[in-house]
């Protein structure tokens, strides 16, 4: 259907995410409906489109958690669908949106959960185990936070902290779902900026934003959705055009280029 | 409390983070299960010599010693025959049968609670006991032909399962469904207990039922506890062992599915688990209501939400509580008794209450 997903450089040989003719259903609506998307190695891929053009099922069916109806998922040239989930679990891991609990848990405790596919499905946590949680809190900023309690944190220290929880699980593919939702703008800055040294560390990243101009200014390589199905895909220059999201969000747009940054800035409405 | 050594020995060499305060302090899980061991020990033993009959502690110990055997080689003179049948033949039994019911409900309660990430989930609320407890009359009063504690079990999967299919077909599993769904399964059950009574039973019996519908473990007999002990054993250790994937439920299903957990299998096989404890405890001590409720809530707040402490503790501190529960309504009216159901309820009632009142948003 997606005639139009672009050739990814560096995908070649089966590196990176590659999810083909991906499809799934909820009761007789379609809500994926033969998805092809890539994202290619160490990059910042974001996952674009309105609200219910099935982002946050793409990533789910990527991970695995909800299993699609067809299509094959391939990271690294390895089948995600096909894989054992412990091991699945141990190579990708999803930061959901708003994962929240009314449970009292310590943000150590949080983070400690992504060990358990690492370790027997009956064992406790070790002191591996816990310098690794303490290493996964420092890559995502916030490792002075280890002892307090999750729900004392800022919406912010509360993403990062889910960030660390799919970190400790020393994913190679890290899936997230807007994860700059309902952060303030330096929260918003700060979250990407640890995407982009987790990529630069060689993490394939894949997430879903609903900011365009979040999406220009730090990713790599990125995806548009519509109506489950994929418009546009390729760098960020040739994707983040009018022709493209004009008719996908239904308003006008112009694309500037950010005087110091040189990237594209998009400016919407008449 | 050799294992308590061991903990505090090897801690020096694990993580050297300040001890900062937070729910669930790691280091202290230990302390806190040793505790509760010695409080659940001393709990039997003291309350064991409280009743109308003036036992001592001595005369407690002759008369367990007597039975395990210990009486002759230590030179212990038996009890006599009235008193050593209150220690051995009544109070024993029924202090061990209360541990063990208060034990297993703490464990079934917590572990529904975390599956269903319900905060009010408990066997009683969501229909299970009233179901186990239809599937026990219906062998006490018809005389059905099959073992209580069989007949049971099945009032319980049965009420689990119509609960749980109810709140699913109204959409989205939430608290408040589920809990309402719960309550018209009990409802039910209840209503169709009490036909059966009111058609059938007869004289003696209307009370025997009545103090058992309310939850008691007045007529416990050391087949009870062996009921009830043997399935806090077998089904509360291995639901008490499952503490990490329990974890793993901390953010839901979805986060539990990206840990690399089987759900939908590991909820069933843990709610069947469930379902069959409660059906064993049901059929001692019928359906005593909101120490599967309290008493996770209590132990999460000492020390945090963690299962592999949460679940041991949650079971030693309610062994204990329904053993001070028990004692309390065998003894506040005096000479008469009443049921322990009727004093959980009492307590648990403000406490469901609290929990609403603090959870109010998320329902």
């Amino acid at each position: 259907m997606s005639g139009e997903s672009a050739v990814v450089p560096g995908a070649e040989g089966g590196r990176g995410l590659d999810a083909s003719r991906v499809s799934w259903s909820a009761g007789t609506r379609l809500v994926l409906d033969g998805v092809d998307a890539t994202a290619p190695p160490g990059a910042v891929s974001g996952l674009l489109g309105p609200n219910g053009s099935g982002k946050s099922t793409l990533l789910r069916a990527i991970a695995a958690t909800q299993v699609p109806d067809a299509g094959e998922v391939r990271f690294d040239g390895e089948d995600l669908l096909g894989m054992p989930r412990r091991r699945r679990a141990r190579r990708v891991a999803l930061v959901e949106q708003d994962a929240s609990t009314d449970l009292p848990i310590s943000v150590l405790d949080a983070v400690l959960l992504g060990r358990i596919p690492h370790r027997p499905l009956l064992a406790g946590d070790t002191d591996a185990d816990r310098a690794v949680a303490r290493e996964a809190l420092g890559r995502a900023g916030v490792e002075e936070l280890a002892g307090r309690s999750l729900a004392t944190l800022s919406g912010g220290e509360r993403q990062r902290v889910h960030m660390a929880r799919a970190l400790a699980q020393d994913p190679a593919l890290l899936l997230l779902d807007e994860p700059t939702n309902h952060l303030d703008i330096a929260a918003q800055l700060a979250a990407m900026t640890v995407l982009r040294k987790l990529a630069a560390d060689g993490v394939t990243v894949l997430a879903a934003l609903h900011d365009l101009n979040l999406a220009a200014a730090s990713c790599d390589h990125v995806v548009v959705l519509a109506e489950g199905r994929v418009v546009a895909a390729g760098p960020v220059r040739e994707v983040l055009v009018p022709a493209v999201i004009e008719p996908v969000y239904g308003v006008r747009c112009d694309v500037l280029t950010h005087p110091r940054t040189g990237r594209p800035v998009l400016v919407f409405g008449d | 409390m050799r294992s308590l050594v061991a903990e505090t020995s090897t801690a020096p060499s694990g993580e050297r983070a300040p001890a900062r305060r937070s729910p669930g302090n790691r280091r202290a899980g230990p302390w806190w299960l040793a505790g509760a061991s010695l409080a659940l020990v001393l709990s039997v033993v003291v309350a064991v010599t409280i009743g109308p009959a003036d036992l001592t502690w001595g005369d407690v110990w002759r008369s367990i010693a007597t039975h395990v055997g210990l009486g002759g080689p230590l030179g212990l003179e038996p009890l006599p025959l009235l008193q050593d049948g209150m220690v051995w033949q009544l109070r024993l039994p029924r202090v061990l049968t209360a541990a063990a019911v208060g034990a297993g409900l703490a464990i079934c309660g917590a572990v529904m609670q975390s599956l269903t990430r319900n905060p009010l989930a408990d066997p009683y609320l969501l229909g299970l006991s009233s179901g186990a407890s239809l599937g026990a009359v219906l062998v006490l009063v018809l005389g059905v032909s099959v073992l209580l504690p069989v007949a049971a079990f099945g009032g319980a999967v049965l009420a689990l399962v119509a609960a749980l299919a109810l709140a699913g077909s109204l959409g989205a599993v939430t608290p408040t469904r589920t809990v309402l769904a719960g309550l018209a399964v009990s409802q039910l059950a209840a209503a169709a207990t009490s036909f059966i009574i009111f058609w059938s039973a007869t004289g003696d019996s209307y009370r025997e039922i009545l103090s058992w519908l309310m939850g008691s473990v007045a007529g416990a007999t050391w087949t009870s506890v062996a009921i009830a002990g043997g399935a806090v054993l077998v089904l509360g250790t291995l639901l008490a062992s499952t503490g990490s994937v329990l974890d793993a439920f901390t953010f839901g299903d979805t986060a539990a599915a990206g840990l690399g957990i089987a759900v939908n299998r590991t909820r069933w096989l843990l709610l069947v688990g469930v379902a069959l404890l409660t059906g064993a405890l049901v059929s001692v001590s019928g359906a005593i209501g909101f120490v599967g409720l309290i008493l996770p809530h209590a132990v999460r707040l000492l020390t945090g939400a963690r299962h592999r402490v949460l679940l041991p503790l949650a079971a030693l501190l309610g062994g204990s509580f329904l053993v001070w529960a028990d004692t309390l309504a065998r003894t506040i009216f005096a000479p008469r008794e009443l049921p322990v159901g009727i004093l959980t309820a009492a307590i648990g009632a403000p406490v469901f209450a609290l929990i609403l009142w603090r959870g109010r948003r998320a329902l």
